[in-house]
C-alpha cells in the first residue's frame, strides 16, 4: 500500500480543524490520512480523491456532491470487522475515525475500471419504464430468468452475513418542547424556550450543532461568527437541568399526537467503541410541542455531464472549506442561479483556490454580488449557462454558452451548482401537514399541521437571519430581543427543472443514484405518466436511498412543464418516515434473543430440566413435552408415560392453566351469562366442566370451574387462553353487565398446579393433605375444597383429564416446587411417572376431551363439538345464545367432531390430512373434513384421532378416505371416546 | 401429621442484586400481596381490617407499618405488606362491596434505584416519569417491554416494580440490559 503525500488540498488557516489529531484510514484498500472532525468525505476530498463511487444503472464514476444527507452518490461500505460492515454509509456524513476501512460499492473489478460501465453504452436501451417494458413475457421466463436477473441487479452494496454484534438500545422521554434541527433556528428556539423554565429537547444529526452557520465565514450573531455563537450557545444549554442536547440524533419519524422517533448514533465515529455502549439509541418522545427546525437542502442544477466527480454543490463547498479546511479544487468553476454560489466562490477564492468563472443562469443579479466579484477579478457571465462538461474520472472542463450565444470553454478540477434551497418538509408532512406551494418563490412550504407543531427557519422558507431569530423565538412564546447581526449572506434565488438548452446532447441527470435524467422523465409524461406518483415509479426518480431530496423537485417541475400544469396539479409526493435511512438494529432495540419475548417457567421447570424433559413452547411458556428414560425416543416414552397413568398413577405440571378468580355477590349469575351452562344451582365445593362461547356461538375456551362459594370461583382456561379470557369477561362485564357486583383478578401465577392422576392417585397425595376428607365418597369426582397440603394452604380439586382418578393440586407458586418434590417422593415408589404434554393429549384423546385450538377451530358451535349436554337449554340467556340459533348453526350436515379409527390400526393419521368421501373421484376431490388430533394410543393398541367431517354424527360406522401423497389410508367413522366409554375409572 | 410438614418458599429471582455506576437494581424480598377490587364502601371497610386508609385517588398510594396501598384503577387497589409476609390479607368472611384475592405468590418485584433509575426504567416503559409528572408517591400499571408492570416511586430516585412472577427474569434481563446506558 502507498501513502499519498499528506492531504494536498487542505487549506492551512481555514476551517475549524487546524489542531486537530491526524487519523488514518483506508479507501478501497490504499491508506490515506485524515483529521479528527472529518467526515469521510472532506478526509478524501482533502487528499484530492473526488471519484467515490459507480452510479445504480449505469455504472457512471460519481463523487461527493454535498455535505450532508441528501448525497445520493458517495456511498460506501465501511468495515471495523466481519460482523460490522455497513453497506451505503454516505461518505459526506460519516465521521472519520482511526483506522476506518472504507470501500466503494457497485464496481467490478475496480472504481476507476468497471465494467458495468458498459450499461452506459446501452442507455438507449434503458430507459425510463425498462423493466416494465422489457420483463412481460414469456410468462415462463419469469422465474429462472428475469426474477434472479433483477434479484441480481437490484439493491446498492451488500448486506452483512453475520450476526450484527452491536448492542441497540431504546429511551421513552418526554418534554415539553422538542426541537428538531440544531440550526440557527433551532438553537435560538433551544435558548428561548429552556430561559422560560421548559423541558427542552434538542436534536442534531450532525456532530456539531449550528447548521449552515458552520459553513458560513461571513456573518457575525452580537459580534461572534456564526460557529463560534453556535458552540457558546450549544455549551449554555448543555449546562442547563432542563435542557437535553443530542448530536449525531435524526428527528426521522413524525407520529401520532406529537410522537417523535429520534436515532442517536452513539458510537459510529469512534474508534474503539465501549461494548457495553449501544452502537446507536431510539429515542421515543412525547413532545408538548414539538419545533421543526429542519432547514433546507441545496438543489443540483439540472445540465448535461453534471455528474463527473468534481460536481459540487456550492453550500457543501463552503462547508468542506470553512469546517473542514478543505478545498474542493485547485480551478473551480460555479454554474449557479442561486446567490450561495457567489458566497461559495468568494470563500475560495479568499482561501487562494482559482475561480475560473461564474456562470449564472439568471439575466438579473444583484449589483452587490457582481461588484464583489469584480472586486476579487472573477468572471461572471449572466444569462448563460453550461451546455456540457468533459472528463472521464473527474471533471476537467466546462463549456458555457453565454448570453449572447457564444460558447466558451474554461478548464476546471471542480464545478460548484447553485440551483436554489428546497425547504426540507420531511417532518411537516409526516405530522401530516399538506406542502403550500408559494408561487412567487418556487418552492413547497410547510401547511398547517393538525398536531402542535410549528416550523420555523430554513424549512418553513425564511433565509434572512434576523427573520429566523425572531420566528425561533416566537415559536416557543419567547420575547422579542435585540441581536446584533451582521453581513447576513443572500441566499435567493433558485431554478427548477432543466436550464439552459431544452435537448442535451448528453446526460442530464435529475436522480444521481437512481440514474434518471430530464429524458427519462419526458418519456415518462409522453408514454402517459401524467402525476408526479406515476412519473416516480416509471422512472424510479426519487425512489433511491436518498429519497428523491435532491432530485424531486426537478422531476416535478420537468413533469408539469412538459404537461403544461402547474406544479400543485402534478402533485407533490407524500414524506415518509424515516427521513433517513435508519438500521433494523435500531428498530429492533434490545428486543432480541432472550429478551425477544418473556419466556415463562413454571415453578416445576427447573425440576423438569433436572429429569431430562424435553420441552415445548405452548403460548409465551416452556412446558415439559416428555421425560425420555434411558435412550428412550418420544414415542417410547409417551407411550411409557401414558400406559403408566393408566396402570399406577403420573404426575404432571399444570402450572400453566389460566386462572381467573370471580368474586362478588353475583359472581354466579355472571358465570351464568359468560358460560354455556347452569353455575347458580352448583354447591358451593363442587366443580363443573365449562364452555365460553363469542357472541356468534363458536367455541371461544373452556375448563373446569370450582365453586369455592357462592361468591367466589375458581376457574380454569386454557394455557394459551388466559388473557384473552380474562379480556373477553372483563369486557362483557363492564360494557354488557355493568349493573352486576362482580370482579375479576388473574390469579394464573398465584398458584402452581400439579395434577396427579391414575388407580393410585388417592393414595399418593392423602398423606400430605390435611383438612379434608378426601375419600370417593365425602369428595366425588368434580369436587373442589379449600385445605393444607404440605401445611401450605391449598385448593384441592378433584377432576381429570385423563380418564382415571384424578386430582390437581393447587398451591402459592412459591411453595409448587417444594410441594411437587413431596408429591414425588412418595409417587415414585409407587410405581407413578411424571409425565409430559404430548402424554396428556393422547390421554385426553383416548377420552375424547378436545381441547379447544386444536379440535376447534373458530367455527365449531358446542353442539358440534358433541358437547350439547354442556348448553344449558333452559337459562334465559347467556354470550352466545343468539349466536347458536342462526340458521346456518342449526342446519343440518355442519362438520361435526367425530373419532375415526383407522382400519389398519398401526397407521397413525397426519394432524391436518382431509378427508374425502370416495377416493375415486377426480381431482379435485370434495374435501368433507379434515383430521385435528391423532396418536397412537399404546394403552389400546391403535391409532386414534378425531375429526371434523360434514353430518359427521350421521356416519358411525362408515369409512371414510384420507388421500396422502403416497396412499389413501382407509378410516371408520367411531364415537370420540376410545376408552372406558362409561367412565368407571373416574370414580375410583 | 401433614399439617407439620412446611415447604419452603422459593422466590423467583431471590437474592438478585445489581449495580453499576448509574443504577442499582434488587429483587425485593417476598412479600404478602392483596388484589382488591371495591366499591367505595368497600374500600373502606377493608381499609379498616387492615389498618390503613386506603387511597382514593387514581395513581396514589399510602403506607402505614410495612403496609402499601397502590390505587390502580377506579375500583382496584394493590396491597403489600413487607413485614407480614406469609399472613394472607384476605377476610375470612365474604363481603359483597369488595373483592380481595391473595397474590402474595403472583407477582414479585424489584427496587431500581440511584440517579439513573429512571432512565432505566424508561428504557421499555412509556411513562413520564419525571418528578414532575410521576411524583414521589405515585404508582401506576404500566407497561415494561412486553411485561405488565406496577411501578410504584418510593424515593426521588428509587423505584419499586412488581411484575408477575414468570416474567422476572424477563424483566431482570431487560433492566440489566437498559442499565448499560443509563448513564448518558
Amino acid at each position: 500500500m502507498t501513502k499519498s503525500s499528506s492531504q494536498p488540498y487542505r487549506i492551512k488557516g481555514a476551517g475549524t480543524l487546524s489542531r486537530a489529531r491526524t487519523v488514518q484510514f483506508t479507501f478501497d484498500g490504499k491508506s490515506y490520512e485524515g483529521l479528527e472532525g472529518d467526515t469521510l468525505a472532506s478526509a478524501l476530498l482533502a487528499n484530492g480523491v473526488h471519484l467515490m463511487g459507480r452510479s445504480f444503472k449505469y455504472h457512471r464514476p460519481r463523487g461527493v456532491m454535498s455535505a450532508g444527507v441528501e448525497e445520493p452518490s458517495a456511498l460506501m461500505n465501511i468495515t471495523r470487522d466481519n460482523a460490522r460492515t455497513n453497506p451505503n454509509v454516505r461518505a459526506s456524513v460519516q465521521e472519520l475515525y482511526d483506522g476506518m476501512k472504507a470501500e466503494s460499492q457497485n464496481r467490478f473489478p475496480s472504481l476507476s475500471f468497471d465494467v458495468g460501465a458498459v450499461n452506459s453504452l446501452l442507455s438507449p436501451a434503458f430507459v425510463a419504464g425498462f423493466y416494465y417494458k422489457t420483463f412481460k413475457w414469456p410468462a415462463k421466463a419469469w422465474d429462472k430468468l428475469y426474477e434472479p436477473f433483477i434479484r441480481r441487479a437490484a439493491g446498492l452494496g451488500e448486506s452483512p452475513t453475520e450476526e450484527d454484534p452491536d448492542r441497540y438500545s431504546n429511551r421513552f422521554a418526554h418534554c415539553d418542547v422538542l426541537i428538531i434541527g440544531g440550526g440557527a433556528a433551532g438553537l435560538m428556539a433551544a435558548k428561548t424556550a429552556a430561559a422560560k423554565k421548559q423541558s427542552v429537547i434538542i436534536c442534531d444529526e450532525n456532530p456539531k450543532m449550528g447548521g449552515w452557520l458552520l459553513a458560513d465565514s461571513d456573518v457575525r450573531i452580537d459580534g461572534k461568527s456564526g460557529a463560534q455563537w453556535a458552540a457558546d450557545t450549544v455549551a449554555e444549554l448543555q449546562a442547563m437541568d432542563n435542557v437535553r442536547v443530542l448530536t449525531r440524533t435524526t428527528g426521522f419519524g413524525y407520529f401520532q399526537q406529537n410522537m417523535v422517533a429520534l436515532n442517536e448514533r452513539v458510537t459510529d465515529h469512534l474508534s474503539r467503541p465501549d461494548p457495553d455502549l449501544p452502537r446507536e439509541r431510539m429515542w421515543q418522545v412525547r413532545a408538548k410541542k414539538v419545533v421543526i427546525a429542519q432547514g433546507s437542502i441545496e438543489r443540483h442544477m439540472v445540465f448535461s455531464g453534471n455528474d463527473r466527480p468534481g460536481v459540487v454543490l456550492a453550500g457543501a463547498a463552503q462547508m468542506w472549506l470553512n469546517q473542514h479546511g478543505v478545498a474542493v479544487g485547485h480551478t473551480v468553476g460555479v454554474y449557479a442561479a442561486c446567490d450561495t454560489g457567489y458566497a461559495a466562490a468568494f470563500d475560495l477564492y479568499e482561501a487562494g483556490v482559482n475561480v475560473a468563472a461564474i456562470i449564472d443562469h439568471r439575466a438579473e443579479v444583484s449589483e452587490d454580488l457582481l461588484d464583489q466579484a469584480k472586486t476579487h477579478g472573477i468572471e461572471v457571465h449572466t444569462n448563460a449557462n453550461i451546455t456540457s462538461t468533459s472528463g472521464r474520472l473527474r471533471i476537467n472542463g466546462m463549456t458555457v454558452e453565454t448570453s449572447n450565444g457564444e460558447t466558451k470553454e474554461f478548464e476546471v478540477d471542480a464545478l460548484l451548482m447553485a440551483g436554489g434551497w428546497t425547504p426540507s418538509l420531511h417532518l411537516s408532512s409526516q405530522s401530516r401537514a399538506k406542502p403550500a406551494w408559494d408561487e412567487a418563490t418556487q418552492r413547497f412550504l410547510p401547511g398547517v399541521s393538525p398536531q402542535d407543531c410549528v416550523n420555523i427557519g430554513g424549512c418553513n422558507g425564511l433565509d434572512d437571519l434576523d427573520a429566523v431569530f425572531a420566528e425561533a423565538i416566537k415559536a416557543v412564546g419567547g420575547k422579542k430581543t435585540k441581536i446584533e447581526i451582521t453581513d447576513d449572506v443572500s441566499t435567493a434565488g433558485g431554478a427548477i427543472g432543466i436550464v439552459g438548452p431544452e435537448e442535451h446532447k448528453g446526460k442530464a441527470f435529475v436522480d444521481f443514484q437512481n440514474d434518471v435524467t430530464a429524458k427519462d422523465i419526458k418519456l415518462a409524461v409522453r408514454e402517459g405518466m401524467h402525476s408526479i406518483e406515476h412519473v416516480k415509479r416509471y422512472t424510479t426518480n426519487g425512489m433511491a436511498t436518498d429519497q428523491g431530496k435532491l432530485s424531486n423537485m426537478h422531476g416535478l417541475a420537468i413533469a408539469a412543464k412538459l404537461l403544461g400544469k402547474s406544479i400543485p396539479e402534478v402533485g407533490l409526493t407524500t414524506f415518509r418516515a424515516p427521513y433517513t435511512p435508519t438500521t433494523f438494529g435500531s428498530f429492533v432495540g434490545h428486543d432480541r434473543g432472550s429478551l425477544f419475548d418473556p419466556n415463562r417457567k413454571t415453578p416445576i421447570h427447573d425440576w423438569a430440566v433436572e429429569q431430562g424433559a424435553t420441552f415445548e413452547p405452548v403460548s409465551l411458556w416452556q412446558r415439559a413435552w416428555y421425560f425420555p428414560k434411558g435412550d428412550e425416543d418420544m414415542h417410547s416414552a409417551v407411550d411409557r408415560e401414558c400406559q403408566t397413568v393408566r396402570k399406577a398413577a403420573g404426575v404432571f405440571d399444570a402450572s400453566t392453566l389460566g386462572k381467573i378468580e370471580v368474586v362478588g355477590p353475583d359472581a354466579a349469575a355472571f358465570m351464568d351469562k359468560m358460560y354455556t351452562n347452569g353455575w347458580s344451582k352448583l354447591k358451593a365445593g363442587r366443580a363443573k366442566y365449562g364452555i365460553m362461547c363469542r357472541e356468534d356461538g363458536f367455541i371461544y375456551d373452556d375448563g373446569v370451574v370450582g365453586k369455592l362459594s357462592d361468591t367466589r370461583f375458581h376457574v380454569t382456561t386454557t394455557t394459551g387462553g388466559a388473557p384473552r379470557v380474562l379480556n373477553h369477561m372483563e369486557d362483557y362485564l363492564q360494557t354488557e353487565f355493568p349493573d352486576m357486583q362482580v370482579w375479576l383478578t388473574s390469579t394464573t401465577e398465584q398458584w402452581a398446579t400439579i395434577a396427579v392422576q391414575g388407580p393410585k392417585a388417592r393414595e399418593i397425595i392423602e398423606p400430605l393433605v390435611s383438612g379434608a376428607n378426601i375419600s370417593d365418597e365425602k369428595f366425588p369426582h368434580m369436587s373442589v375444597i379449600e385445605c393444607k397440603v404440605c401445611g401450605v394452604p391449598a385448593r384441592l380439586f378433584r377432576i381429570s383429564f385423563t380418564g382415571e382418578l384424578g386430582f390437581e393440586i393447587n398451591v402459592p407458586a412459591g411453595y409448587g416446587r417444594a410441594v411437587w418434590e413431596a408429591v414425588w417422593d412418595r409417587a415414585e415408589p409407587m410405581g407413578a411417572c411424571a409425565y409430559g404434554t404430548e402424554a396428556m393429549h393422547v390421554l385426553r384423546a383416548e377420552k375424547g376431551y378436545i381441547i379447544v385450538g386444536q379440535d376447534t377451530d373458530g367455527t365449531v358451535t358446542p353442539h358440534d363439538a358433541d358437547l350439547s349436554w354442556a348448553v344449558a337449554k333452559s337459562k334465559p340467556d347467556y354470550v352466545g345464545k343468539r349466536g347458536l340459533q342462526r340458521p346456518d348453526l342449526v342446519a343440518d350436515g355442519r362438520r361435526q367432531l367425530v373419532g375415526l379409527k383407522t382400519k389398519d390400526p398401526n397407521k397413525v393419521l397426519e394432524e391436518g390430512a382431509q378427508i374425502v368421501r370416495d377416493p375415486e373421484q377426480a381431482i379435485p376431490m370434495k374435501m368433507i373434513g379434515f383430521v385435528t388430533s391423532s396418536y397412537w394410543s399404546g394403552t389400546l393398541g391403535q391409532s386414534i384421532a378425531m375429526a371434523v367431517v360434514e353430518d359427521g354424527f350421521n356416519m358411525m360406522g362408515k369409512s371414510l378416505y384420507v388421500p396422502m401423497p403416497d396412499e389413501t389410508i382407509e378410516v371408520e367413522v367411531t364415537g370420540t371416546v376410545f376408552y372406558d366409554p362409561k367412565g368407571e375409572k373416574l370414580n375410583g | 401429621m401433614a399439617d407439620s410438614i412446611t415447604a419452603e418458599r422459593r422466590e423467583i429471582v431471590a437474592g438478585f442484586k445489581f449495580a453499576n455506576n448509574a443504577v442499582s437494581i434488587e429483587a425485593a424480598p417476598a412479600a404478602s400481596r392483596t388484589n382488591l377490587r371495591a366499591t367505595t364502601a368497600g374500600a373502606k371497610s377493608f381499609g379498616k381490617s387492615i389498618s390503613l386508609e386506603l387511597p382514593t385517588i387514581m395513581h396514589e398510594t399510602a403506607s402505614k407499618a410495612g403496609r402499601h396501598a397502590l390505587k390502580l384503577g377506579p375500583d382496584e387497589w394493590l396491597l403489600i405488606d413487607t413485614k407480614n409476609i406469609n399472613d394472607s390479607m384476605v377476610p375470612r368472611l365474604a363481603n359483597k362491596n369488595f373483592s380481595a384475592v391473595d397474590i402474595s405468590h403472583r407477582n414479585c418485584a424489584f427496587v431500581i434505584s440511584g440517579a439513573g433509575a429512571a432512565n432505566t426504567l424508561n428504557t421499555a416503559c412509556p411513562r413520564d416519569l419525571s418528578l414532575a409528572a410521576f411524583p414521589v408517591g405515585t404508582c401506576s400499571r404500566t407497561l415494561f417491554g412486553k411485561a405488565e408492570v406496577v411501578l410504584y416511586r418510593t424515593a426521588k430516585d428509587t423505584f419499586r416494580l412488581e411484575c408477575w412472577r414468570t416474567f422476572a427474569t424477563y424483566v431482570r434481563d431487560y433492566l440489566m440490559d437498559g442499565a448499560k446506558d443509563a448513564h448518558i
